[in-house]
């Protein structure tokens, strides 16, 4: 057996007796997602949870539906999870207690037409989820910004934002800016420093955002560790967005944040260990998941510092997904004992 | 004059220009916001086809094949001047928001394509059938598309259809979503949705026809060279 087996061997994912290795995989990746999901719940309440909730439940329903206008086997398709696991990580991505016919529309646009009419699980070139929630952004700006402040919202008002029935001047009320949102609108004679001097954000937000991004960062560690994931993606991705962080700031420290609140607020950490992951639309080789890692991290920090955009997961994901057949194509390992460019 | 049906069926179905030789995309994806909007350039577009097709026709056997390119895109931008200007006539308010795209009918490949391949080698009256049937279908196309948008983008149907139409258009428009707004079917990418569905929709039609007739389907003859990128080649 060549070392080229032997690794792809090491890289693939852990069989667990009877379940097929997608759905034991899949299982992996939305418990991975649990520290994330239960850190956001604490800090913006249980709006966090009912966006996972509506975002699985319509993942099943329109997976289903679609399989069964396909004329294919629903309940295998059903059993490993991915339609599940793109519906949470859909619900995690949107703002908390979004309406229901957000989640609908986010969903259909991951499901049906980004997985089921490419083919199915396998044969989607673009991340589902992230093609659910560029479609959103770019369709409702208003509700997708509409971040409240990190606060518990139980009760009748959380039903009535999911129910889409809450009175617009109460949901302004109720929105907030996340601390990219902010920094983004900053005036630009205004240093950064007396930015920050004049809490530009209520009370706790910053804080709130640095330990969800850490509870990502736990789960992506969990999947490490149990090698669903390999390193070099989110390592990549993390690298050059420091990176260019750092030379941004250095550049124009008033202009441009600092790499640790680049790495800490925002979708980064989420992103390079649950959506950039995403092993369909993701690059195949070890280098070739180098270069698309590194990719995602220069477009975030591009979009994110030059761009119209306060976040850029979704947009820097999807552009790398199109351009993963390049990469594919130019990253073809070399096998044992061929010599350099035998292979083209 | 046999041929007439056949001609008509491929421009409106077989052979349409959006729908199976994505030829004219540029116009069609960009103006198709509205209904309105796409029965303008429709129209235009139509009356430069026939008037195209025809002019080409009458001067086939004069122009040499060498330089016939830039011959055909003389006489078609002679037409697109003069719907132009009619358009600037008689419809002032939608040849502003139409903007550049009334000039960009000269570069529709949908034209040039029909007049090079069979204006340029038909008798006058067949050539401008042909230039009806592909306008139409063309246009047909583009209404549905711009209904779809303007429906699912919007919520409405109809409005301001009194910027082409006159006064009597007034009040036409149909309201069937109330503080609704879709920005994705407003935006291009809407446009390629909803004409990838389009596309799909005609091809699951085509499909069921094969199916469901127990004959095979009349082999067309083979006149012109034809350009296909969509469906089955026959």
């Amino acid at each position: 057996m060549s070392m080229l087996h032997a690794s792809q061997a090491a890289d693939a994912p852990i069989s667990t007796g009877g379940t097929p290795p997608t759905a034991s995989l899949m299982r992996w990746v939305a418990a991975a997602t649990l520290p994330g999901i239960m850190t956001m719940t604490a800090f913006f309440g249980l709006g966090v949870l009912s966006n996972i909730v509506l975002a699985a439940a319509f993942a099943f329903v329109l997976e289903s539906t679609v399989l069964y206008l396909r004329k294919r086997p629903i309940l295998p398709a059903l059993n490993d999870s991915s339609a599940l696991v793109t519906g949470v990580l859909l619900g995690a991505s949107l703002p908390p207690a979004s309406p229901w016919w957000l989640i609908g529309v986010g969903m259909v646009a991951a499901v049906v037409i980004a997985k089921q009419l490419y083919g199915g699980l396998g044969q989607n070139p673009f991340n589902p989820a992230m093609v659910g929630y560029a479609l959103l952004l770019v369709s409702f700006p208003a509700h997708m910004t509409l971040w409240a402040p990190p606060q518990p919202l139980v009760g009748e008002s959380l039903w009535a934002q999911i129910m889409g029935s809450l009175p617009s001047e109460q949901i302004d009320a109720l929105s907030g800016a996340t601390p990219l949102d902010a920094f983004k609108q900053k005036a630009d004679e205004l240093s950064a420093t007396r930015f920050w001097a004049n809490d530009p954000l209520p009370a706790g937000t910053l804080e709130a955002w640095r330990m969800i991004s850490l509870a990502w960062l736990a789960g992506g560690a969990l999947l490490l560790a149990r090698r669903i994931i390999s390193w070099h993606i989110p390592a990549a991705l993390l690298g050059s967005l420091a990176l260019l962080a750092m030379l941004f700031h250095l550049a124009d420290a008033n202009q441009f944040a600092s790499p640790t609140f680049h790495l800490l607020t925002g979708a980064t950490l989420f992103g390079a260990f649950f959506i950039a992951t995403d092993p369909v639309s993701a690059a195949t080789s070890r280098r070739g998941k180098l270069l698309y890692g590194a990719g995602i991290g220069t477009l975030i920090i591009v979009i994110r510092n030059l761009g119209g955009y306060p976040d850029a997961v979704a947009f820097g994901v999807l552009l790398m997904n199109l351009c993963v057949p390049l990469i594919d194509l130019y990253t073809v390992p070399r096998p044992e004992g061929h010599a350099r460019g035998a292979m083209r | 004059m046999s041929q007439w049906p056949t001609l008509a069926r491929q421009g409106l179905w077989s052979n349409n220009p959006a729908l199976v030789q994505l030829l004219g995309l540029c116009p069609l994806l960009a103006v198709s916001t509205t209904v309105v909007n796409s029965l303008g350039l429709a129209l235009a577009t139509l009356f430069v086809m026939i008037g195209s097709s025809t002019a080409v026709s009458l001067v086939r056997h004069q122009v040499p094949g060498a330089v016939r390119l830039p011959a055909f895109v003389m006489i078609i931008a002679a037409f697109v001047t003069c719907a132009e200007l009619l358009m600037a006539a008689y419809a002032y308010a939608l040849y502003q928001l139409l903007g550049i795209f009334i000039p960009l009918i000269v570069t529709n490949c949908a034209i040039l394509g029909r007049a090079d391949a069979f204006a340029s080698r038909q008798p006058v009256g067949l050539a401008a059938l042909d230039g009806l049937m592909v306008g139409l279908g063309f246009g047909i196309v583009l209404v549905i598309l711009g209904g779809a948008r303007e429906l699912l983008g919007h919520g409405t149907l109809f409005s301001n259809m009194e910027l082409l139409l006159g006064p009597i258009a007034n009040g036409w428009q149909l309201t069937l979503a109330q503080d609704y707004q879709f920005l994705f079917f407003v935006l291009p990418p809407g446009a390629f949705f909803v004409a990838g569905m389009l596309i799909a929709l005609k091809n699951v039609i085509d499909q069921r026809r094969t199916r469901h007739s127990a004959r095979p389907a009349a082999t067309i003859a083979r006149t012109e060279r034809r350009v296909r990128v969509t469906g089955v080649i026959k």
